[in-house]
Formats: C-alpha cells, structure tokens, sequence
C-alpha cells in the first residue's frame, strides 16, 4: 500500500522517466463510531457515525441542512478535527498521519471551486504535484494528461480562471483535485451552483471519468436525485448527525427504513425507481406473445420509468422493446412495470 | 518681502517664573502652568473645533454637491478630482502662507485653505457610496414605479450614509491635524500654545498643548463612529480598504 | 511682484541647495515608509490570515490615524528630543495605519471557497498565506503603500519643526524667507508628491497578477 508515502523528491530528474505512471489503488473509507461535538453545544453535529464505503465507490452523503453531511465530509480531510471515534483510509486512522500530507493525499472538490485567481490554469493544476515536490517534466506531462481527462482543449492552460464559464470553471476544479491521482476523493455540492443543463453535462462527464479512474469518492449533495444518479450508495443523515439509512438507490427507494427517509427520497420513488433500470431488465422474451394493436415501441435502453410514460401516453398496457439493430427483443406489460415500481411492504407511518 | 506673522517662535512671553525649582529649570512637566493657563487652553481647544467644524461643514456642502453632480453626469468626476488631489497633495503650511497673501490674516484664509483638503476625501467617499448601490436594487426601485428623484432620495442617498461618513470621520481627524499649523496665519487653535512651545521648547507646554490636540481628535473620531451607527443602524461603521 | 520668475531664478541659482533638500526630503519620506511597511504589512497580514484580533488592530490603527502630526512632533520632542527620530517617528504613525488597513482587507477578504480549496489540498498557513492571499492582496497593499507615500511627502516638510535638516521643510517651515521660495518649493513638493503617485501606480500594476487583472476589468465590464 503506498497511500500517503512521502512522494518522490526531485534529485537530478532522471529518476522520473522510470517512474511507473500506473494508477494508484482507491482505498476503503471506514467511520467507525464517529463524533463530533462543538465546543458550548450540547447537541453533537455528528453522532455515532459508523459506515463503510468500498474502494472504488461513490458515497453520496445526503440529508437536510444541519444533518452534518458536509461536517461528516470534513472530519475526513481533517478540515474539521474529530472528537470522537476513528476515520480509517485503506486502515489507517487520519489521526495517525501529518494533516497536509492526509489532505494532499485526497482530491478536494467544494462549490465555490476555489481556483486560484492570480493563477494560470496550468498553474492551478500544478499545485498539489508541486507541494509534493514532484520534476517539472512530470507535473507538464500531468496538466496535460489531465485537461484530456476533462475534455478541455490544452490551448486553456495559459488562460486564466476569470477567463472561463461556470462549467469549465469546475472542470478544473475536478481535474485540479485528480493531479496527484489520490485513492480518496471528497466533493462538497460540487455541482451546485450550475444551471441545470451544464450541471447535467458534469455529472455525465464525472460518472464517465469515475468510471475511468475508480476513485473512492465521498460525494455531498442536499440533492436526492443527484445522489441517485451519482452514488453507488446514499447515506441519510438526519438532524442531529446520525445516520437514518445506507444503501444503494434501489434499497432506499423500495425499503426506506422509516416515515423521514420515506418523506426524503420522496412520495414518488416508485418513480425514481424505475429510472435505476432499463426495460431490458424486464423483457419477456416468450416469442409467442399477442401483441395488441397500437402498441408502442421502444429502445432496450430506455429506463423504466420513460417507458410507463410513453405506455400511458399511448393508453397501452403492453411495450414493444427492440435492441439497438432494431430487432425485437419481446414485450413489457404495464403490470411488470407496476410490480417494478411498487415498493416491498414497509411499515410507513405516515 | 516675507510674510506677516500672528505668532513669531521667537515671540511670546518667557517661560512664567513658577515656585518648583524643576519647572524654572524646564526640566519636567509642571501641572501648576497648566492650571494658571487653562482658561487660555481652553480658548484655543474651543477655537480650534469651530474651525474644524467650518472647515468640514463647508466641504461637505461643495463635495456632496460635486458627488451628486458627477453621480448624474461622469464628465464631471475627472476634473473635480484632479483639482482636489493638487489641493490634497499641497503642503498646508505653504497654502496658508500663500492664502496669506491674498485673503490677509484671519479666520477666512484658515477656512479657504482647510476646506481645500476636505475634498478629495468627501468627494471620493461620497461618489463611491452613491454608485454602491447594486443594480438590482434600482431595478427593484424602478419596477415598484420609483422616480429618479425619488430613488435617488430614497435609495442611494440613504445607501451611501456609510461611506460619506467614513469620509467625514476621515476628513474631521485630517483637519484637527492641519489646524494645528493654522496658528501661523492667524491667532487661532491649538496650534498656536504648540507653535509657541516648539520655539521655546518649553516641556509643559510641548505636552500639554500636544495632548489637547490628540485628545480633542480622539474624542471627535470616537464621537463620529457613534454617530455613524446611529444614523446607519442597517450597517456597521464602514471599514474598508482605500483603492 | 513676479512670484514665478523669482522662484525660477532661485533653483536656478542655488542647484545644490535645491537638490540637496529634494534628496533629504526624499530619502526622508522613503524611510518613513519603509519602516511602516514593515510594521504594518506582517501585521496586517498575520491578523487577516488568523481573522483574530482584528478589531484590536483595526482600532488602534484608527488611533493612529487621528493622532495630530504637529502633536506628535510636539509631545515627541520631551520623549526623544529634536531631530531624525522624532520626524520619523511621526511620519510612520502618518503611514502605518493606511497600509495596515488595506494589507488586513486585502488578505481577510481573499475569497473564502479560494481559501479552503488551499486548506484542502494540503497547503501549511504559511503556504496559504505566501502563494495564495498575499498575491491576491497585493493591488490593494499596494493602493495602502501609494496614499501612504503621497501623505508623506506632503507632510515630511514638517521635519522643519523637528530641527531635521535639508528638506523641504527647510524653506516651507521658515518663514522668514521670501515668498518665491516658498512657493518654489511648495511646487516641488506637489510634484513630488505626484511623481511618487505616478510611479506607485505603475508599480501597482506590474506587481499585480494578471490574472487579478483580468478579474478586475472582467468585474469592471
């Protein structure tokens, strides 16, 4: 495990060409029985927090303001120092370790991205390889490697952050928090003062890249929907700092534990539920089926819940599903799509 | 031909002959001079706030009047600042002893040239709070059906109370400071027992008269930060950074 | 009568004299300043980076500020006699308080998201404080360092009343001499003055960086 080595100090520069560029690890985030307590505050801000997010997976922590989600985040990078408990990083306590080395260690996205304005794109990207001391033909090969990450043109290295939109803004903010490829990353709201249609397009851009350089990303959004599509699994904390429920979107959604992450994730997840999944999944492929007359057609990708739409647009209870040739793959009935959609039994009290 | 003078370094009484052996001697500061001058320290604290408050007051009326000018039209910002920058930059000693030559010894030639420096810090602070205000104010002002006049009155008058009295707090202590060289055109203010004691360097006058001085600018500025609360309850006094 | 001619006459007559007190008041006035920068921007900047005490340095930069200068000179007479250190002495009081100001602002007002994203990716206080909120401060340092400059230039001619030679001071503070001189150099003391302006402001611009620049005519249009 090489997570938190000092990293490579330059000493003659050769050293580097040899250097293997191979990705590092993501590693496991563990709370164990976290607190954290305010100084003249009865309340804690965090209470007892315990949960496991796998290397390699993205955690939404979600929740209404005051339920500590963004304290929670913090207590990794140590911007906020625990009271109580341990946050282990591949099994190595966060208390154990010199905070900048921790924090150079973990890619840090927040909402005001927080370029830094009297800086170069390339040289904002260059910060974090420079605190760790990296030559300067590695750090230029990087900045490049990384605008290619994020799909900017390199002609943007020399400009600066005044110079750029909102979205390309936070681009680099992302790009700037991958520089020294860290196991770990933390994203406060990244996304959230965007306009819905760049915000669409960043977070299509990092679930691709996520997909691409599986970082163990600890993600905080007061935005149920951005954390269904972003997180492989969702944490809700509750006022107080406690944890209510973790799980995939599809558990929370089908079982939520209780009325307040029920009245969360919202009186229409049968809804949401359907966008986790596409009408492949549910195909009957039985090729002797009746199609009814006016049956609507649609793609094997589509989601479940574009396909109950387009079924009561067409007032059908039967879908036709064709593959990407073209070919019929079989049918989805209304009643499939209900049963999808329907919650197991839980016992709200609403 | 050299310029007339109220106060000579030279002129003045000799240092009063008093009982303790020290203060003959000029040694060390002596409370009984300061008692037996007081009704005469006092003349001079009194003269010395009214031509302040002259001074001040007269600048605000040209500086607000030339803010809310160059507010409404731009052309007249430029003009209006180079004139009051030469006045600002200006050591006020040679503009009294210049003034001196035309306006003659007095009260008058003391106001035209402390006026003269209030200026540039009125005006500045002036302009900068009327133009403070954002514009979604004014466009919240205008669709609720506002005039220009009114939200002129209403609005940016009101919205630029902070700045104009940090200029006022600023230019009030600026002034207590160059009054004190007023004394040598004319027997007015404190100046006047400091210019003395600094010919004579008397120690009890040197101290006495220099506290006087601090103390009656201490107190103004304290004095203007509570009035700037109190007039600008929406904001706290006005802090910031010189640009 | 011909107050302009006599004044020309005068430098022209007495070049080493006139030089002579140009370079006293200079030297003078870069020394005050100097010594304020000093103090007043480690100052400045420990109390916008810490965001502590800063009322207590905000308030007693404001005391500073109302201090009479003629006062100074007159009390600091018994305290330190006549001569360099008085006049400097209230020279600095003249010039600390504009240039702490503008360092606290520009370094406590950096942005805060810009702030912790340096806190967040591992940089020490002192890294923040170094590559981060001083370069993002520097114009307005800079705006405190230039009106600081230009006060003291128009007042160090009061080193006259502090028997500190070969300034200004020396033929503004004497009023027994002819009127031509006096405004011979009372013009040289508002030329310097904006001279001293001049090339602040164009040291202002160079120290700045570009991309701050960008900000701020970005912001502008």
């Amino acid at each position: 495990m090489d997570f938190l080595k000092e990293a490579p100090r330059p000493d003659g520069g050769h050293r580097d060409v040899a250097e293997p560029q191979a990705k590092r690890a993501a590693l496991e985030i563990e709370f164990d029985g976290v607190t954290k307590r305010y100084q003249g505050q009865d309340a804690p801000a965090i209470d007892n927090l315990s949960l496991r997010i796998p290397a390699g997976e993205t955690c939404c922590l979600v929740g209404p303001s005051g339920g500590g989600k963004t304290t929670a985040m913090k207590l990794v990078n140590r911007l906020i120092e625990l009271s109580g408990g341990d946050i282990r990083i591949g099994g190595r306590s966060v208390k154990s370790l010199d905070v900048t080395t921790l924090r150079r260690d973990i890619g840090y996205v927040i909402q005001q991205v927080g370029l830094f304005p009297h800086m170069t794109i390339a040289a904002n990207l260059a910060v974090v390889p420079k605190l760790l001391g990296w030559s300067r033909d590695r750090i230029d090969r990087r900045v490049g490697e990384l605008l290619d990450l994020v799909r900017l043109d390199r002609s943007y290295l020399k400009r600066y952050p005044a110079q750029l939109s909102g979205g390309q803004q936070q681009r680099i903010g992302l790009a700037r928090a991958l520089a020294a490829d860290p196991p770990v990353m933390l994203m406060d709201e990244p996304f959230g003062a965007l306009d819905p249609i760049t915000r669409a397009e960043i977070q299509d851009e990092f679930l691709r890249l996520e997909g691409e350089i599986r970082k163990t990303v600890i993600f905080v959004t007061h935005d149920i929907d951005e954390a269904i599509k972003m997180g492989d699994r969702i944490a809700v904390l509750r006022q107080g700092g406690t944890l209510a429920q973790y799980g995939t979107a599809d558990e929370l959604l089908s079982l939520p534990v209780d009325a307040f992450v029920a009245d969360f994730v919202g009186a229409d997840r049968g809804l949401k539920r359907l966008s986790l999944r596409t009408v492949r999944e549910l195909v009957d492929h039985d090729p002797n089926q009746q199609i009814p007359p006016g049956a609507p057609t649609v793609s094997a990708r589509t989601t479940l819940r574009t396909g109950l739409s387009v079924l009561l647009a067409a007032g059908a209870d039967v879908l036709v599903v064709i593959d990407e040739q073209g070919e019929r793959l079989g049918t989805v009935t209304l009643d499939r799509l209900r049963e999808a959609a329907g919650a197991r039994p839980t016992e709200e009290t609403r | 031909m050299s310029p007339m003078l109220a106060v000579r370094v030279s002129d003045g009484p000799i240092i009063p002959d008093f009982d303790e052996p020290d203060c003959r001697a000029n040694e060390r500061f002596c409370w009984g001079w300061v008692v037996d001058n007081w009704p005469d320290l006092q003349a001079r604290l009194v003269e010395h706030v009214y031509i302040t408050a002259i001074a001040v007051s007269i600048g605000l009326v040209i500086a607000v009047s030339a803010a809310l000018l160059a507010y409404r039209y731009n052309r007249f910002e430029t003009p209006f600042v180079t004139v009051s920058t030469v006045l600002y930059t200006i050591p006020v000693l040679a503009f009294l002893l210049v003034m001196v030559q035309i306006t003659g010894i007095g009260l008058l030639t003391v106001e035209i040239a402390l006026t003269g420096y209030t200026l540039l810090l009125l005006f500045r602070n002036t302009l900068t709070g009327l133009r403070s205000v954002p514009p979604e104010v004014h466009a919240a002002a205008a669709g609720m059906g506002m005039t220009s006049r009114q939200i002129l009155f209403r609005i940016n008058i009101p919205l630029a109370l902070p700045a104009l009295m940090a200029g006022i707090r600023v230019a009030s202590v600026t002034i207590i400071s160059l009054a004190t060289l007023a004394a040598f055109v004319s027997p007015l203010g404190l100046g006047r027992p400091i210019l003395f004691a600094i010919g004579t360097q008397f120690v009890t006058g040197l101290i006495t008269a220099g506290a006087l001085a601090i103390v009656l600018a201490l107190v103004a500025d304290g004095l203007l930060v509570l009035a700037t609360r109190a007039v600008t309850p929406w904001a706290r006094a006005g802090q910031g950074g010189i640009r | 009568m011909n107050i302009v001619i006599d004044a020309y006459d005068f430098v022209r007559s007495n070049p080493d004299q006139v030089l002579g007190d140009i370079w006293g008041h200079v030297v003078l006035s870069a020394a005050a300043v100097a010594v304020a920068i000093a103090i007043a921007v480690p100052v400045g900047a420990a109390v916008g980076h810490l965001h502590r005490w800063s009322f207590l340095a905000i308030s007693g930069a404001n005391v500073l500020r109302a201090l009479p200068t003629l006062a100074v000179i007159s009390i600091g007479i018994t305290v330190w006699g006549l001569g360099f250190v008085n006049i400097m002495v209230a020279l600095v009081i003249l010039a600390l308080p504009l240039i702490l100001t503008n360092t606290y602002v520009g370094v406590a007002e950096v942005d805060p998201g810009t702030v912790e994203a340096a806190r967040g990716m591992g940089m020490t206080g002192w890294q923040i404080l170094r590559r981060v909120e001083l370069p993002n401060a520097i114009f307005l340092i800079m705006a405190g360092v230039r009106t600081a400059t230009v006060f003291v230039i128009a007042t160090a001619y009061l080193a006259g009343f502090a028997a500190y030679p070969d300034t200004l001071g020396a033929v503004i503070t004497n009023p027994t001499l002819p009127l031509s001189q006096l405004f011979a150099y009372t013009v040289i003391a508002v030329a310097l003055a904006f001279l001293a302006d001049g090339v602040f402001a164009i040291v202002q611009r160079l120290v700045t960086p570009r991309g701050l620049r960008l900000t701020h005519t970005l912001a502008a249009a």
